[in-house]
């Protein structure tokens, strides 16, 4: 069973037609690396299964319910979007921590919030708030930040923002976890710690879908390749047979300027 | 020369106008402002046209004068009574000038500060399933805080010296009262009045001063 489905997604920005009925299925405990070259949509189609854009064609289908369909009003209410976007969790080029509170506060913010909205709050008040300080503490140290729970992010490097921000996506245990180019915003020494991270979550079968330009990383830790280009999906695949065995015309040439050095 | 203390006294007496003034000015035009700003933002045009055109009839016009026309504009459009007798109406018809004048002012700092904020601040919030009012109160309030907080300490300061200018509709303010001494011959009490400002708005910089330092742990 899939965890998600996506039919036929499609995005139009003013006269820009962004996405043209992308399709693709993911399965639970899979990681997806989506590749292309700037421009074709990758960010686009992110931030619409994040419910950030609103697209006007097609639907989104999570563990068989239908989360979003652009025929149907009643999947689109304001109200609902806030819970279903717990689905996804999204981690940015640009980490967007904030920077009022400390790394620990960034991860275990949102899950107090929502905590309030439980029956039992009043009740476990403190039991509850506590489960999610520890689970905050047990994220920041399995990205490795045990020793920065007090800092403040402007006190931590880049690749550490981004680890936080990783565990901040992972503190509300979305069932898809989307990433943005997230070694992009990085000087490139600070690059491998955070795909240390990602890999590290594709080992524990950490269901994902990565966008991403750093060719080699997907190809190790993705367990299927998808390849945009212009807003629709040109070729997907296992990592050997697009990178290795492209079929597409379109596919080739944007590999072939990744490998001549970009 | 025993007047110096009497002089002294009634000074600092009618300083105290001034003071008064500078409170209730402050006390309604930061949150009034802020109602401002959001409708200077508001997705309904009409409203946001409204709101702004409003904002710079009154930025754009010398508060003196709104202070006539507030003071003196509802009589000659033969309301009689808006304002209360003597004194109190005076005092009244000024405090409402200065917050509708200052509001304004301040809305556009408002406004400044809440779209500097980064949109991606709000979309983590959104993406973390946090409502808008929790996005505003605990993501952005704080950042927007912190800066605004160097403009409107400006916008403050120049309200204690403009608090001055209540005195076109007859305000017994400190400047109105030196100025009594000086078509008398006697010139120093307006040059003392210097003195009380320049140690009201001391007071304020330190204060100003505490406050952004309290911020400047986080960079936003
Ligand atoms: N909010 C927007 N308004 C108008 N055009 C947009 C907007 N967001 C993205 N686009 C356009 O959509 C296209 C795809 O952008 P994007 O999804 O960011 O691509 P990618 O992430 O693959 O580089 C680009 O041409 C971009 O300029
Ligand atoms: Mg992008």
């Amino acid at each position: 069973m899939s965890v998600l489905e996506v039919k036929d997604l499609g995005k139009r920005f003013d006269t820009l037609q962004v996405l043209h009925g992308i399709s693709f299925s993911l399965e639970k405990g899979e990681a997806i690396a989506i590749i292309g070259s700037s421009g074709s949509g990758k960010t686009t189609l992110l931030r619409c299964l994040n419910f950030l854009e609103k697209p006007d064609k097609g639907t989104i289908i999570v563990n068989n319910n239908v989360i979003f369909d652009a025929m149907d009003a009643a999947t689109q209410k304001e109200s609902e979007v806030r819970k279903k976007r717990l689905h996804f969790g999204l981690v940015f080029q640009n980490f967007n921590l904030f920077p009022q509170y400390t790394v620990l506060k960034n991860v275990t913010l949102a899950a107090e919030m929502l905590a309030k909205e439980r029956p039992d709050y009043k009740q476990n008040k403190k039991a509850i708030l506590e489960g999610i300080q520890e689970n905050g503490k047990r994220l920041l140290s399995q990205v490795g930040l045990s020793d920065k729970l007090d800092y403040y992010p402007h006190q931590i490097s880049g690749g550490q923002q981004q680890r936080v921000a990783i565990a901040r996506a992972l503190a509300l245990e979305p069932d898809i976890l989307c990433f943005d180019e997230p070694t992009s915003a990085l000087d490139p020494e600070l690059t491998g710690e955070v795909l240390k991270v990602i890999r590290n979550l594709a080992e524990r079968n950490t269901t994902m879908i990565i966008v991403t330009h750093e060719m080699n990383f997907a190809r190790d830790v993705a367990d299927r390749i998808i390849f945009m280009d212009e807003g629709v999906i040109v070729e997907q695949g296992k990592p050997q047979e697009v990178f290795d065995n492209p079929k597409e015309e379109r596919t080739k040439q944007f590999l072939a300027r990744y490998t001549e050095g970009k | 020369m025993n007047q110096i203390p009497v002089i002294i006294s009634r000074l600092s007496e009618s300083f105290l106008i001034n003071c008064r003034l500078f409170v209730l000015t402050l006390v309604f035009s930061l949150p009034l402002g802020l109602l401002i700003a959001f409708g200077s933002m508001c997705r309904f045009k009409p409203l946001r046209w409204l709101v702004r055109t409003f904002v710079w009839i009154i930025r754009g016009t010398p508060l003196m004068l709104q202070l006539i026309i507030i003071f003196y504009g509802p009589g000659l459009l033969g309301m009689s009574m808006t304002w209360p007798n003597g004194d109190a109406g005076r005092f009244t018809a000024a405090t409402v000038a200065f917050v509708i004048n200052y509001a304004c002012y301040l809305s556009e700092i408002y406004r400044g500060g809440i779209e500097s904020i980064p949109k991606g601040q709000y979309e983590a919030g959104q993406v973390l399933g946090m409502t808008k009012g929790q996005i505003f109160f605990k993501v952005t309030l704080l950042q927007v805080v912190k800066r605004i907080l160097p403009p409107v300490g400006n916008e403050v300061i120049t309200l204690v010296k403009d608090t001055s200018l209540a005195r076109i509709i007859a305000n017994k303010e400190i400047i109105m009262m030196a100025g009594e001494y000086s078509s008398k011959g006697l010139i120093w009490p307006l040059f003392a009045t210097g003195v009380y400002f320049l140690i009201f708005i001391g007071v304020l910089t330190v204060l100003f001063d505490y406050l952004e330092k309290k911020l400047s742990y986080f960079h936003a």
